[in-house]
């Protein structure tokens, strides 16, 4: 078994506004940053699945955010895997 | 009526509609980590709060809690079950309604009273209402911004599963009345079956006058009256 690192990024759907991240980004453009555009706010989690490969991995990290991590009505996610490797002191 | 009432960890108006569900009915506390509902019960009762700090998302964790696999199976059997706010949103994760409830348009934490308009009159939960009947109901919500896609707003909209609807005193659907920016104004749907009844407004808060209003004691007289009138066709009774 090995150890994996997986990312996971919550956005919400696209086609439903987020109205968080439009308030933030007009609250930018009133800051001095109007060159900053499609704004999204979303949630990020991290954690360690054993796994006997990436795309194994993948599968089960990929499940778990369809069941609870991410509501597919109104959220998208992607993952990000990496293997671990066990810091030397 | 025997209601039974869940409590989740961070429940808070368990003793609200406790109190509302007393009034006519018998009243019994479920705990999320019951593995059964006791013999007997009519109606499930999921109340307000932030069950689970409300941690991830509204009802998401709820959702998992040993007792809602009884809910559901509950439901499935054609028993009643509403779910009033924080309990919407956990009916919504469970699958038991369609569609979710997203943070308020305006982002704020909206607590105040709104008024409702009665959508359909024709469900367990509404029989004693008249249609268009305009009721002033609490909210108390940060994410009640009802949405779903097109397909399903049309298909409950044309099986009349929307049952109340954000409007001004005189029944207008405007969008000044709707506090959460939800889709065509609704407040509260049931499913194609009619046994299930989600809604964001808190009616047991209102269930009597010395509360300052007692319009939401039509959703438990309505129950009442179902009760009476089904009293041999209620849930078959289970082995637990």
């Amino acid at each position: 078994m090995n150890i994996y690192n997986a990312t996971i990024t919550i956005t919400l759907r696209k086609g439903i506004l987020d109205v968080q991240g439009k308030t933030v980004e007009h609250a930018l453009h009133a800051t001095g940053f109007p060159m900053v555009s499609h704004l999204r706010i979303g949630k990020f989690v991290e954690l360690t699945v054993e796994a006997e490969t990436t795309s194994a991995a993948y599968a089960l990290v990929e499940d778990a955010s369809r069941k609870l991590i991410a509501n597919p009505i109104m959220e998208d996610f992607s993952i990000s895997i990496h293997e671990h490797v066990e810091a030397t002191a | 009526m025997n209601y039974g009432i869940v409590r989740f960890p961070g429940s808070n108006c368990d003793h609200d509609a406790y109190f509302a569900a007393s009034q006519k009915g018998t009243a019994f506390y479920l705990w999320h980590k019951d593995t059964s509902i006791p013999k007997g019960i009519d109606c499930i009762i999921l109340p307000g709060g932030f069950s689970y700090g409300d941690y991830l998302r509204c009802g998401a964790i709820a959702r998992f809690s040993p007792i809602m696999r009884e809910v559901v199976t509950f439901a499935n059997r054609g028993g009643l079950v509403i779910g009033i706010c924080n309990g919407f949103q956990i009916l919504t994760e469970a699958g038991l309604l369609p569609g979710v409830l997203l943070r308020n348009s305006m982002l704020n934490f909206v607590c105040r009273d709104v008024f409702l308009s009665v959508a359909n009159a024709s469900t367990p939960f509404t029989s004693a209402l008249k249609p268009n009947q305009i009721l002033r109901i609490p909210v108390a919500h940060g994410d009640g911004n009802y949405y779903a896609d097109e397909e399903t707003i049309s298909n409950l909209e044309t099986n009349n599963q929307v049952v109340f609807r954000y409007s001004d005193s005189e029944g207008r659907l405007t969008e000044a009345a709707n506090p959460n920016g939800s889709n065509n104004n609704i407040a509260g749907i049931i499913n194609e079956r009619g046994n299930v009844l989600g809604m964001m407004p808190h009616p047991e808060r209102y269930s009597d006058d010395l509360l300052g209003c007692s319009d939401g004691k039509g959703v438990f007289n309505s129950l009442e009256v179902f009760g009476l009138s089904n009293s041999t066709k209620m849930v078959e009774p289970t082995s637990y």
